[in-house]
């Protein structure tokens, strides 16, 4: 059962630079496949051209999908990095 | 037999050491038709693994040469290199189109950079592209063999030799392996040269033929102080420059023993003798030379060093990083000089004809009121931690000079009423506009200093763009036209009682110094490494021998009149 979770970007900066760099190391310890969607475009959350590309900036509506062996534990790790860097609420 | 040749002497010292040439290579290749999809794709894995190699090595040396923060760019080039979108697009590409890695890589590449760069609504997006292209060009070097060179990578002594250098260049440089800098392009007020000063390398500037006459792994010999440069010495004359380097080494100890005296001329009267910084990170420099405070923060470097323009706390912490370091001594801080030959990455200004005689500095600060606003807000918040002075640049007339003082009390207002601590803070101009010379008495009515930016006042008086080798000529800072204005700055500031430094190159230029102090200039703000040498000068002049030089310069006829009159007076 994939998972699947929202997110209100609140970082000043959007999701770019450090934040950006952090969500895709989170991603890519995981085998499952994260996919980051936002104004109807789907990105690979492993691929930082991919996640650049979106250009997600403040007060953006994104979801994240984790589908795959170890699904949960990579939602809890990209949670956690919302987290840390002040990214999300 | 090489040849030697001349250049323009930027950096004090003498420098000998193997030439690590620091230019680019060529990488361009052929597109070819290839059967074996899968020893291509390997290709393309293998120069993916060579370059992230090369990078993490980089990225450890920018970590320990200039901090964490510095070393983050190169993250984002190893996620680039670990991208599993853009080698799966290459792999896909080969195995479709049956063409070469190099060729593969190169359309890929190209397809991000051309979607980044359309970006053009996201300065960031902008700028990512030039890290991909950063990175493509370190894949093609590993695909095509050969070496790239960088230098965070050396490791041995050298003397660098480039047909110029970055700002970002100088700013990766390791300060314990790069023993000199001899460049082809350049002049001595160029950022590279101001850099090598600040870090104390020996350098030579705008050398013309350095790249061509310079061979990698050839000894060289750069002669900061005349501007020699001497390619493969024989013996003889490697012990004369090794004679000169220890030389000057002894010099620079003897001026060391006056780092905590205060620059007092022979007869008693006593300066301020400052340096310019252009970052935290040079107050070592500045303290280690004993400067009596920092007479020009060139806030630009935080604009143009970061990916974003500054938040009010990020500049709040570096401005006061900086007035904590100094303890009390006074800072001036120069509010945002971007415009003319500085740009920011992320927000486009628009092309100008005449970028120097446009939208740049205070002209843009009044114009995008909400930056101007977070600057002032965060050097507010500042000014409780020292001493601290604010000048505005480029100011042309009194009326932009009322609404950026105007637009400083509205913020100062609002933070008080908020309970915000403030210390008293000194408002003040920058003159590097003749207008604004001329107009001396008026300004100083109403701020309470003057700092004298020679660099720009000189170009600007002159007509002429120090940066043309056409018309370098028209630099002239002795010539009279230029005393006299700065001498109408100093005397109309003084009958008000108010404080005039100088932040130019001028300040710290010996030939200079005896003139200005004769004209009565209060504070000479300077690279880092010249405080010492400007102070030891000072104390050997008699401020009343000074003023009959100054006197007799100002009517003068010409530039080198003035300095035939300093090397009479001056023994």
């Amino acid at each position: 059962m994939a998972q699947s979770k929202d997110f209100h970007i609140v970082a000043e900066t959007g999701i770019h630079a450090r934040p950006a760099t952090l969500l895709v190391q989170a991603a890519s310890k995981f085998t499952s496949d994260v996919t980051l969607s936002y104004q109807g475009k789907d990105v690979n959350l492993k691929s930082i051209m991919g996640v650049m590309s979106l250009g997600v900036g403040q007060g953006a509506d994104v979801t994240i999908k984790t589908e795959g062996d170890d699904e949960e534990a990579a939602m809890a790790a990209i949670v956690e990095a919302m987290g840390t860097e002040g990214l999300a609420e | 037999m090489a040849k030697n040749f001349k250049g323009i002497a930027a950096s004090n010292g003498v420098a000998i050491a193997k030439a690590y040439l620091l230019v680019d290579p060529d990488l361009s290749f052929s597109k070819t038709t290839i059967t074996d999809v899968t020893a291509e794709q390997a290709r393309v894995d293998d120069a993916l693994k060579a370059a992230s190699a090369d990078v993490e090595i980089i990225k450890a040396k920018a970590a320990k040469n200039l901090g964490a923060d510095e070393a983050q760019v190169f993250e984002a080039h190893l996620m680039v290199l670990a991208d599993p979108e853009m080698s799966g697009a290459i792999k896909q590409k080969i195995a479709d189109d049956k063409v070469n890695a190099e060729q593969a890589v190169k359309e890929v590449t190209d397809m991000y950079i051309g979607m980044f760069e359309a970006m053009t609504d996201n300065a960031y997006m902008q700028e990512r592209a030039a890290d991909i292209r950063d990175v493509t060009k370190r894949i093609l070097s590993h695909l095509l063999d050969v070496s790239l060179p960088n230098p965070a990578l050396i490791d041995e002594e050298v003397v660098l030799v480039s047909k110029d250098l970055t700002p970002s260049d100088t700013a990766q440089l390791d300060r314990q392996f790069v023993k000199g800098i001899l460049t082809d392009l350049g002049g001595r007020t160029a950022h590279a040269s101001i850099m090598a000063r600040t870090l104390e390398i020996p350098a030579v500037v705008g050398a013309e033929v350095a790249t061509q006459e310079v061979a990698a792994g050839v000894t060289v010999i750069v002669d900061g102080l005349t501007g020699d440069v001497i390619v493969d010495p024989d013996a003889a004359t490697l012990a004369t420059y090794q004679q000169k380097a220890a030389d000057y080494q002894a010099q620079r100890a003897e001026w060391a023993l006056l780092k905590d005296q205060q620059s007092t001329s022979a007869d008693g009267k006593t300066f301020v003798v400052g340096a310019n910084i252009g970052s935290p990170k040079d107050l070592p420099a500045v303290l280690d030379n004993g400067a009596e405070g920092v007479g020009l923060y060139r806030t630009e470097f935080l604009y143009m060093e970061s990916d974003h323009l500054p938040t009010e706390d990020e500049q709040f912490e570096a401005y006061k990083a900086v007035v904590e370091k100094m303890a009390g001594k006074p800072v001036t801080v120069r509010t945002m000089d971007i415009g003319g030959d500085k740009h920011l990455s992320y927000w486009k200004l628009p092309e100008e004809e005449n970028p120097f005689l446009g939208y740049r500095a205070i002209r843009i600060s009044l114009d995008q009121t909400e930056i101007f606003r977070t600057q002032l807000r965060a050097l507010l918040r500042a000014s409780a931690f020292g001493n601290l002075w604010i000048m505005f640049p480029m100011i042309a007339t009194l009326a932009e000079f009322r609404a950026a003082k105007q637009i400083y009390t509205e913020e100062r207002e609002k933070l008080a009423a908020a309970g915000v601590a403030m210390g008293d803070v000194k408002l003040g101009i920058m003159i590097e506009i003749p207008a604004a010379a001329m107009l001396a008495d008026k300004f100083a009515k109403e701020l309470d200093f003057f700092s004298i930016g020679t660099n720009d006042l000189i170009g600007y008086t002159m007509a002429a763009d120090r940066g043309n080798d056409k018309v370098a000529y028209l630099y002239q800072p002795y010539n009279p036209s230029i005393l006299r204005l700065i001498n109408n700055v100093i005397t109309a500031a003084h009958k008000e009682g108010k404080f005039v430094a100088m932040c130019g190159e001028m300040a710290g230029d010996p030939v200079a110094v005896p003139v200005l102090m004769g004209l009565g200039l209060d504070e000479f703000s300077m690279s880092a490494p010249s405080v010492l040498q400007t102070r030891s000068l000072m104390k050997k002049l008699n401020t009343a021998d000074m003023k009959v030089l100054a006197e007799k310069a100002l009517d003068a006829e010409t530039n080198d009149e003035v300095i035939a009159l300093v090397e009479a007076a001056v023994k």
